[in-house]
């Protein structure tokens, strides 16, 4: 079926356009968009893009598979991160992924079979002086101890 | 010396302290702008920043005034004022505190920074994982915009300026300018060859400036203090290296955190008397001064100016612990001041242990447009993982040595230089602990980065 943006995100999407010389300047936003609402970018999702901003679905493809962050697979429906680069692991991050590990009961780069959390490991998230730190969705939770993460870790569970 | 101030932190921990009528209130908000806008004309802007010695925060140390200048109107083109707000260097953690803490300061420094170089819009780029400084910064540009301090006329003046938040993808090369500016014209991060520069040819074919955040937020406070002022609050004032920035401390510190402070305190003030001192009271084992890119230093290293001619001889030959921190005083000690957030290793981490973390770092962000970058980081992971895990040999310790310096100088950006020189800074300073592990003295199984 062909993807098309909720009257909402469509409305972003005009107002966004304003912001910008060019239509291209919005591939990334409108990538973000899409994945805000769809959860990953599919390939009719690719095509939406390249034909709401005149790109060739070449281009379109070539920045999907560029950025990190955008999923080119379905995903869990919670995003579980935990930041593993050298400022964190001298905090004991390596400790709070095998907790994660353990409890989900999955390795990193997978998700839970119910498809809730998945699970992933960040490079530098900028919460060095707040270390060990992981992001959940889209909130940043620091200073981890073993206690906490089992506490969030469980709330996310049963949400 | 230790000089604290407050230009910046001082709405840090104010309930609100992000909000306008707070700035308002606490820190002058806005003020400076207005005399700018109002009383200046461009070329004395630029004029002016240049006496403010501001190098520039995101880790090239290159002078913002400067840089400004190379700002020339173009007869048909529009110029852009694009702010770098993609923090992703490891150990760095400083811009993420100003946009989420006190962004009216980075709104009224782009404010006079677009004005200075001829801009009428500018785009903060922001990485898509620092949400809630998204938010922060879309907050501030709209209070801003309600009281006509953004939009068609701010203050009065005929100079109309607009501000968008621009977001990230997750790429730590899109830091790198070039690769920053492709990212935001909605290509691949991928970095661009250098000339032309930025200036000439910037974003969307257009004249443009390229800035760290940190750079733009203390613009207000140089301008309202005068910028010769400001920069005489440094200790490296003579060096050209002024004002008052961030310094971040993370690692084994017993106090983490971000503290500003006039240019010029020793490492050995930022990790014991901010920092209080080493996690459990350990030995100081290594410091990276300034983002994994900067190389790693012994406590035992010292600052070299042999030449009586040099600005820096009066600390030739000291220990590099007790050096002013600043941008020629790091270069001079064999590293660089970087982003001035510093990482602190205790006696007990395992130095290979380290150096594979940051080694799978750059495999993992190295965005593979050059085949040195991208080959070198893979061989440069792998032959660390193979050393970690005791099956390496002597000889692949001169390889990584090797690889290192077949990358340095060989890529278009400098990623390939800020993977190079961390690489090469552990062979040669934690070249016997390698070879522990070559020679089966060392296991992986009793291996830390932790200590207690």
């Amino acid at each position: 079926m062909p993807f098309a943006l909720t009257p909402e995100r469509e409305r972003t999407f005009q107002e966004l356009l304003t912001r910008y010389p060019t239509k291209m300047a919005l591939t990334i936003p409108l990538l973000q968009l899409c994945q805000e609402q769809h959860g990953w970018i599919s390939e009719e999702v690719m095509l939406f893009v390249a034909e709401r901003l005149d790109l060739s679905a070449a281009h379109v493809k070539g920045v999907v598979t560029f950025y990190t962050l955008f999923n080119q697979h379905p995903v869990g429906k919670h995003q579980v991160w935990v930041c593993k680069t050298l400022p964190c692991a001298l905090r004991g991050a390596y400790d709070v992924l095998h907790q994660c590990e353990k409890k989900l009961g999955i390795k990193a780069g997978e998700t839970t079979s119910n498809g809730q959390i998945t699970l992933r490991t960040a490079e530098c998230l900028a919460s060095c002086a707040t270390a060990p730190m992981m992001q959940v969705d889209k909130e940043y939770f620091e200073d981890l101890t073993p206690e906490r993460v089992d506490e969030i870790l469980r709330r996310l569970q049963e949400s | 010396m230790l000089k604290p101030t407050e230009y910046l932190t001082c709405v840090y921990g104010l309930p609100s302290g992000h909000t306008l009528p707070v700035y308002e209130k606490h820190a002058y908000g806005y003020e400076t702008a207005r005399r700018v806008l109002t009383t200046m004309t461009a070329e004395q802007v630029v004029a002016e920043a240049k006496k403010a010695n501001i190098r520039g925060r995101g880790g090239a140390g290159f002078p913002m005034g400067i840089k400004w200048s190379f700002m020339r109107p173009h007869p048909t083109k529009p110029a852009y004022l694009i702010v770098n707000a993609d923090e992703g260097e490891p150990g760095t953690h400083k811009d993420r505190t100003i946009m989420e803490r006190n962004p009216h300061s980075i709104v009224e420094g782009c404010i006079i920074g677009a004005y200075a170089i001829g801009a009428h819009v500018g785009y903060i780029y922001v990485r898509d994982e620092l949400h809630l400084s998204k938010a922060r910064l879309n907050e501030a540009i709209a209070e801003a915009r309600a009281k006509g301090y953004l939009g068609p006329k701010p203050f009065g003046s005929s100079w109309s300026i607009e501000l968008y938040v621009h977001s990230g993808a997750g790429a730590y090369i899109c830091g790198e300018e070039t690769s920053l500016l492709n990212s935001l014209e909605g290509k691949r991060g991928e970095p661009r060859l250098k000339p032309p520069f930025p200036a000439q040819v910037g974003a969307f074919g257009c004249p443009s400036t390229v800035n760290n955040l940190e750079t733009m937020a203390i613009v207000p406070t140089a301008f309202r203090l005068g910028c010769e002022e400001f920069s005489k609050l440094s200790a490296l004032h003579n060096l050209d290296d002024g004002g008052v920035r961030l310094y971040g401390l993370n690692g084994h510190v017993k106090k983490p955190g971000v503290h500003e402070l006039a240019v010029g305190p020793t490492l050995r003030e930022l990790i014991y008397d901010l920092g209080g001192g080493v996690l459990g009271d350990r030995e100081l084992f290594a410091i990276i001064p300034g983002g994994s890119s900067t190389p790693v230093l012994r406590p035992t290293d010292t600052l070299s100016a042999p030449d009586p001619g040099s600005k820096l001889h009066a600390w030739h030959g000291k220990c590099v612990l007790d050096v002013p921190l600043g941008v020629d005083t790091m270069r001079a000690s064999g590293t660089m001041l970087g982003t001035c957030c510093v990482t602190v290793l205790a006696q007990g981490t395992d130095p290979v242990m380290a150096m594979l973390n940051l080694m799978q770092f750059y495999h993992h962000e190295s965005c593979g447009q050059c085949t040195p970058c991208r080959e070198g980081s893979g061989w440069l992971d792998r032959t660390v993982q193979k050393i970690f895990d005791g099956r390496g040999t002597m000889q692949d310790i001169d390889a990584l040595h090797e690889i290192a310096g077949n990358v340095m100088g060989n890529t278009i950006c400098a990623f390939g230089d800020g993977m190079a020189m961390p690489a090469l800074g552990f062979v040669k300073k934690f070249r016997k602990e390698l070879e522990a592990y070559v020679r089966g003295d060392t296991k992986k199984e009793n291996a830390r980065l932790t200590v207690t």
